[in-house]
């Protein structure tokens, strides 16, 4: 457990220098930086010594070393729309995401688990197949029309919800919460909605093949024959059975999510990274894009080292043998 | 104590209705074995689940009695079958490996079936589980109670399988082909177990199975099936020593002996019976095809020399030694041109490692092998387009796995024809794929399907198909029938008899069944725990083999033949 622990740690590392180079290029292959921050009425002498300040005319791999270096010590640098420490604006906008993708998450798994195991059990059921259609629906409808729609009868017809921005905060350190007041949660739900939805089917219809499956092996026809109360059948042997691959869809659906959530900040106005990064690429502001690059590649791998834990954790059998 | 009349189970698919069971009666006594024998398909295992009321959705009881000392099992309500179920009727399944939930101790498995019947402690429970432990045969129950199923081996699996099944002291177990995935000697201690529970404990058992040795071994009385139609019953000792229905007689004679070996497998079909007939013409094909590719000469020798293969364990601590797993260590083999090599042994000694080893699925630690003198390269170093990747063939133990599911048999058939360039023309490909088929006595038309549209034996007769359309010199056949019963096994075990003599295939054949080998085989080696035993020819060996431990794995097959020829 320990040896698997280390060695998934040593791969997060080279992923994470992977992701770092290629944020990197984008310095150094997308435009020139010199030309991005300085004007026509700079000199060339000027910008010549700029650049030598800069250490842009040092070898490629000592310029990321320093950039990784940098990383490292959490120094991100400026932005060049802003000139403002890009570590102090991604952490103003972390909070916001983060609340935003974990309840979007909550939302799809305390909706779609249930749902998948009820459309599980009773497959044929008038429900389950409502829920089925209905859920087909919803993937097939792009985000940003189901974010548009629920504000459009949410926000404006019945006006129960703010249709746009992030109100009710609360500041514990720097962290900006919304968690804590009632309008804090009015705005935070549609979009948590809209974001989590495609999520929640895919949850659904996954919790339900896997459970299906699993109530047709021998170890549950086991079960029935012993007289096992149904319930336990149910929710102590078929549902963690089920769970082993859906728990890896869902850690990386959360990435998906915090990584995604452009779309739904965008439409909704939500003042987190999505809406940075977006801002970002409209000013070509490579600095901050790259450091986004390398913020979301970070959740990405935590997230998965998580999940591979937890894996091993619930599955006792994860022994793979190989000869040598 | 349990008593069934008439019973009549009828399955309705979008093809009409079929009868599975038709007017069945049978009895168990207290304490009393009663065992069900027949083919597939004769409706041993429908019985046992209308008993238990877990017929699938399509199947529905239309006549006759079960009851269940006072207890008529067909008025129940769902709710009160469920609660019956366990509590006074339990079951075991065919497999261990796959019968206990395996994210569950073994601990936490028996507790919780034992408190769904029982209002009693959890304390009490668990104490109960591990005498329950104990008296089934498992040493250490205290501490290995708290291990998870696949800590367990399988014969030692199928006694946890058996203790969850009896820990709630029902009165009837229906043990579905309870040692069929096991090998002889766990196979003896689990029939051993079944016996004493049913004298101490007065339980009574509904053995299901296809093996008629087993019925031999264990029952007291038998049932046997065909076509879902009770053929005979009656005390086992009369019904096996002095048979009196043709059909009992012919599936008693299908069973390979083991004291001498025969021309062919015998078919369990009462003397008259049309049998299938292949496409003689259309085979004819296949068979030119093979004769002009190999030639009538036989196929390469094989020689082994120090096989030595190691899996990887797992680390103790995060830089301690290595658990190492030894599977094969210093084997040296030599299989002659054109002969059949019997490889036996119990399961866990490396038989299969050992053919995987030749056909380049796993890689040696050390050791050396020849094909027809010329070095065969190990897996590693084996490339893609080396000759012996077509001379050397594999026919899998489970003809489910061993097929794509996504592919037709055309294709399937088709793939060893353009994979080793035997073949350019898809047509002629497809015309050799439907001549094969009729080769190996299937309908041409099988490929234009599905493999999951067939039955096992026909989805075995596609693998040998496969197997055979690359004109392979050496096949290797890992316990191709111990899957199928004895009819299938029969069909199948002949056709590679046949395909073998025509063709002069150097084969190796992989068994548990020493009964089995003895008729394949015309040299024999044993296996044990990674290392060689013994090896020589095979009837030289079967007269009296020179180990020990070769004697005993003798003495454990059970057969038919018993002394019951005095009765």
């Amino acid at each position: 457990m320990v040896a698997f622990a280390v060695k998934r740690l040593i791969q997060s590392v080279f992923v994470m220098l992977a992701v770092a180079f290629l944020a990197f290029s984008l310095f150094a292959f997308v435009g020139d930086p010199i030309a991005q921050m300085t004007g026509v009425e700079t000199s060339l002498e000027d910008q010549d010594r700029l650049r030598e300040d800069l250490g842009l005319n040092d070898p490629f791999v000592v310029q990321f070393t320093r950039f990784t270096g940098d990383m490292l010590r959490g120094e991100f640098g400026y932005s060049f729309r802003t000139r403002e420490p890009i570590g102090a604006m991604i952490l103003s906008r972390l909070p916001a995401t983060l609340e935003l993708g974990t309840v979007a998450l909550l939302i799809s798994l305390i909706v779609g688990i249930p749902a998948g195991i009820y459309t599980a059990l009773r497959p044929r059921g008038v429900i389950s197949q409502s829920l089925l259609i209905g859920t087909l629906i919803g993937v097939s409808i792009p985000t940003f029309v189901i974010g548009i729609l629920l504000i459009f009868l949410f926000g404006v017809q019945l006006g129960w919800l703010p249709t746009y921005g992030r109100g009710g905060t609360v500041e514990i350190g720097w962290w900006r919460s919304s968690l804590f007041t009632a309008q804090g949660w009015r705005s935070l739900i549609l979009p948590a909605i809209t974001l989590g939805l495609f999520q929640l089917t895919l949850t659904m219809r996954l919790v339900r093949a896997q459970m299906m499956e699993v109530m047709r092996t021998d170890h549950i026809r086991f079960a029935i024959a012993r007289g096992v109360p149904w319930r336990s059948i149910r929710y102590r042997h078929a549902l963690p059975n089920t769970m082993i691959p859906v728990i890896t869809i869902i850690g990386l659906q959360f990435g998906g999510v915090i990584a995604f959530s452009i779309v739904t900040e965008s439409v909704f106005q939500w003042p987190g990274m999505g809406l940075l990064f977006l801002e970002s690429i409209r000013f070509v502001d490579i600095p901050v894009m790259s450091v986004y690059l390398v913020v979301i590649a970070f959740f990405f791998v935590v997230i998965n080292l998580a999940v591979d834990l937890l894996y091993v954790a619930i599955d006792p059998r994860l022994r793979v043998k190989e000869s040598f | 104590m349990l008593a069934v009349e008439g019973l009549s189970v009828q399955f309705t698919d979008r093809f009409g209705t079929n009868m599975a069971v038709e007017d069945v009666s049978l009895s168990v006594d207290r304490g009393e074995i009663h065992g069900l024998v027949g083919e597939s398909g004769a409706g041993k295992s429908t019985i046992g689940a209308a008993i238990m009321g877990l017929l699938p959705a399509a199947g529905q009881v239309t006549a006759g009695r079960m009851t269940l000392g006072e207890t008529d099992l067909r008025a129940l309500t769902p709710v009160a079958a469920h609660r019956l179920r366990g509590k006074r009727i339990s079951m075991i399944f065919q497999d261990p490996q796959t019968s206990l939930n395996p994210l569950m101790t073994v601990e936490a498995q028996l507790i919780e079936t034992i408190l769904a019947h029982e209002d009693i402690g959890v304390a009490a429970a668990r104490a109960r589980a591990v005498s329950l432990l104990e008296e089934i045969g498992i040493a250490n129950a205290k501490d290995r109670i708290r291990a998870y199923p696949h800590q367990f081996s399988g014969g030692m699996r199928q006694r946890v399988v058996i203790a969850l099944a009896l820990c709630s002291n029902p009165e009837l177990i229906i043990a579905d082909e309870p040692t069929t995935a096991l090998d002889v000697a766990v196979q003896a201690q689990v029939l051993d177990l079944i016996r004493r529970l049913a004298s101490t404990r007065g339980v009574g058992f509904i053995l299901i199975t296809h093996d008629i040795g087993v019925i031999a071994q264990v029952s007291d009385r038998v049932t046997v099936l065909r076509g879902g139609k009770v053929m005979e019953q009656g005390q086992t000792l009369r019904v096996l020593g002095q048979p009196e229905h043709p059909y009992t007689k012919a599936l008693m004679a299908a069973v390979p002996p083991l004291d001498r070996k025969l021309d062919r497998f015998h078919l369990p079909r009462i003397a008259g019976e049309a049998l299938p007939q292949a496409e003689t013409d259309t085979a004819r094909v296949a068979e030119d095809w093979l004769m002009a590719g190999t030639g009538s000469g036989p196929g390469p020798s094989l020689d082994l020399s120090g096989i030595t293969v190691r899996f990887r364990g797992e680390r103790r601590g995060l830089f301690g030694p290595r658990d190492d797993f030894v599977a094969l260590d210093d084997v040296s083999l030599s299989v002659r041109p054109g002969t059949v090599m019997g490889l036996v042994g119990e399961s866990g000694s490396g038989k299969s490692t050992l053919a995987k080893v030749i056909a380049a699925l796993v890689h040696p630690a050390e050791g050396e092998m020849r094909l027809d003198g010329a070095a065969l390269p190990p897996m590693r170093a084996r490339r893609r387009a080396d000759p012996s990747r077509r001379l050397v063939q594999m026919v899998f133990q489970d003809p489910y796995s061993s097929l794509n599911s996504r592919h037709r048999v055309l294709d399937v058939l088709s793939e060893p024809l353009w994979l080793y360039g035997l073949e350019p023309d898809a047509r002629r490909r497809a015309r050799l794929a439907r001549a094969m088929l009729a080769l190996v006595g299937l309908d041409a038309s099988a490929a234009d399907r599905y493999p999951h549209q067939f039955s096992g034996g026909q989805r075995q007769r596609i693998a040998v198909a496969r197997a055979l359309l690359s004109r392979p010199g050496l096949l290797l056949c890992d316990e191709p029938t111990s899957a199928l019963d004895v009819s299938i096994q029969a069909q199948i075990l002949n056709l590679l008899k046949d395909l073998q003599a025509r063709f002069g295939l150097t084969t190796l054949f992989i068994s548990h069944n020493l009964a089995v080998v003895r008729q394949m085989s015309d040299d024999i080696a044993v296996l044990k725990e990674g290392r060689l035993i013994e090896t020589g020819p095979s009837e030289a060996f079967f007269a009296g083999p020179d180990a020990a431990y070769s004697r005993d794995l003798l003495a454990q097959t059970p057969t038919v033949r018993f002394d019951m020829r005095a009765v």
